[in-house]
């Protein structure tokens, strides 16, 4: 079952940290992380990919992105 | 996907950008501005404050179109990518006492962190204690970080209110053409100019603007950041935005180098002092503000710039802290440290403690 992190209206570095205790508690699935600035989604993609997470989408979504990331 | 967008968010995005500060700083203290000073967020906003009148440091007034020019770049940067995002209300009030108390302590130290880099790379060993210090002080902010410290959410809000800062800076602008500097002549209709000291220094008007503009639009795309570089390699082990601040160095140190303006030692090193606890404790406090703001004070103006209204409170809480910086005799100079630089670096210390140990979620 994936789950959802809403990190919309934070500041940096908190996008990161939510994903990053998220993928902590998972360790493999989907998640998905709402972010409302192009930075955290590119922070956050840096971040999954650094671990062993793949970004599989970003949606546009009203004023920001849906990051998907998934580890089989 | 996303990196085909943004190249300059890429690894070698933020090397390149922080090898084009790493040039242009040095040089524009061979157009003009102070020692190892080409480029200081910290010291050029105290400059602003000068400038209009909030202290009356007669050495240190001038408004500085490098920050204009920053602010302005990311605004354009900011709407030529679609980036523009207008947001506020995550805990303005706290934004504002952290850039106050971040600006005392970094003119304690005598430089922000990207002045602290160029200082290092213009061979001024003093500033080896300051870069520990803001190091630590970061250290600490991310301590906070792990322990659930968070300022809370932004809304998003009327474009307008993102506006305000870019505003405020095309009026400074504005104003320094209505009023520009007369030779010999401390004033010019109400700005303040210098007609000795660091204020006095500065490359031509045009000169400093294009290159805060080019610096800005930079900035904004790669998301450089000198507090977040030293953040996520203590908090995430990730060096994306350390690679870029240590090409920072490396380029600004070569640069130095072929321009001549690299001279090493302790003494007598242009605007530094030599009191090492001092420089170390400035920067500690610096550095966590910076951390706890979530920003070094060049971020917050690239952010600023692009809509972010609390970036914005944080930099006019810069602006305010040095106007208190100086009256109140907190900043130091070549001499040491002000009468009450001590006191007021202990007590920023402990309401940065106080921000950090009660705004925590959970």
């Amino acid at each position: 079952m994936s789950s959802t992190v809403d990190a919309r209206g934070l500041s940096c570095p908190q996008p990161v940290l939510m994903t990053m205790d998220e993928i902590k508690k998972v360790s493999e699935g989907e998640i998905e992380i709402q972010v409302d600035t192009d930075t955290s989604k590119e922070n956050v993609s840096r971040a999954a990919e650094s671990k062993g997470w793949t970004v599989k989408a970003v949606q546009e979504e009203g004023e920001g992105y849906r990051v998907i990331i998934a580890k089989e | 996907m996303s990196g085909v967008k943004n190249l300059l968010a890429t690894r070698w995005g933020i090397i390149g950008v922080g090898a084009f500060i790493g040039v242009l700083a040095p040089l524009l203290q061979k157009w003009g501005n102070p020692g190892n000073m080409g480029i200081c967020v910290a010291c050029f906003e105290r400059d602003i404050a000068g400038a209009v009148g909030l202290h009356r440091a007669s050495v240190v007034q001038y408004m500085r179109p490098e920050i204009i020019g920053f602010v302005l770049g990311s605004l354009i940067a900011a709407y030529l990518f679609k980036e523009f995002r207008s947001r506020a209300g995550s805990a303005p009030i706290v934004r504002f006492i952290l850039g106050a108390f971040a600006m005392i302590g970094a003119l304690v130290f005598l430089g922000c962190p990207w002045r602290a880099l160029l200082r290092l790379a213009g061979g001024d060993g003093n500033a080896l204690f300051g870069i520990a210090g803001l190091i630590t002080g970061i250290w600490i902010g991310t301590l906070f970080l792990k322990g659930g410290y968070n300022l809370g959410r932004a809304e998003k809000t009327h474009t307008s209110v993102g506006w305000l800062l870019p505003l405020t800076m095309l009026g400074f602008l504005v104003l320094m053409l209505i009023y520009p500097q007369i030779a010999g002549q401390p004033k010019s209709g109400v700005l303040f100019y210098s007609l000795k000291g660091p204020g006095a220094m500065h490359a031509p008007l045009i000169v400093s603007l294009l290159v805060g503009l080019g610096v800005g639009f930079l900035a904004q795309r790669s998301r450089f950041c000198t507090m977040g570089a030293f953040r996520d390699l203590i908090l995430f082990r990730q060096a994306h935005l350390f690679t870029g601040l240590v090409t920072l160095a490396v380029v600004a140190f070569i640069t130095n180098l072929i321009v001549k303006q690299f001279h090493p030692g302790f003494a007598a090193q242009p605007v530094a002092h030599t009191m090492q606890v001092w420089n170390f404790l400035g920067m500690v406090l610096a550095g966590l503000a910076f951390a706890l703001a979530g920003g070094c004070p060049g971020r917050q103006l690239f952010l600023a710039g692009e809509g972010d209204g609390d970036a914005a409170v944080f930099v006019f809480g810069m602006i305010v802290g040095a106007g208190f910086a100086h009256n109140f005799g907190l900043a130091s100079s070549p001499k040491g440290v002000g009468p009450h630089g001590i006191a007021a670096t202990i007590i920023g210390l402990l309401v940065c403690l106080f921000i950090g140990f009660t705004m925590r979620r959970k």
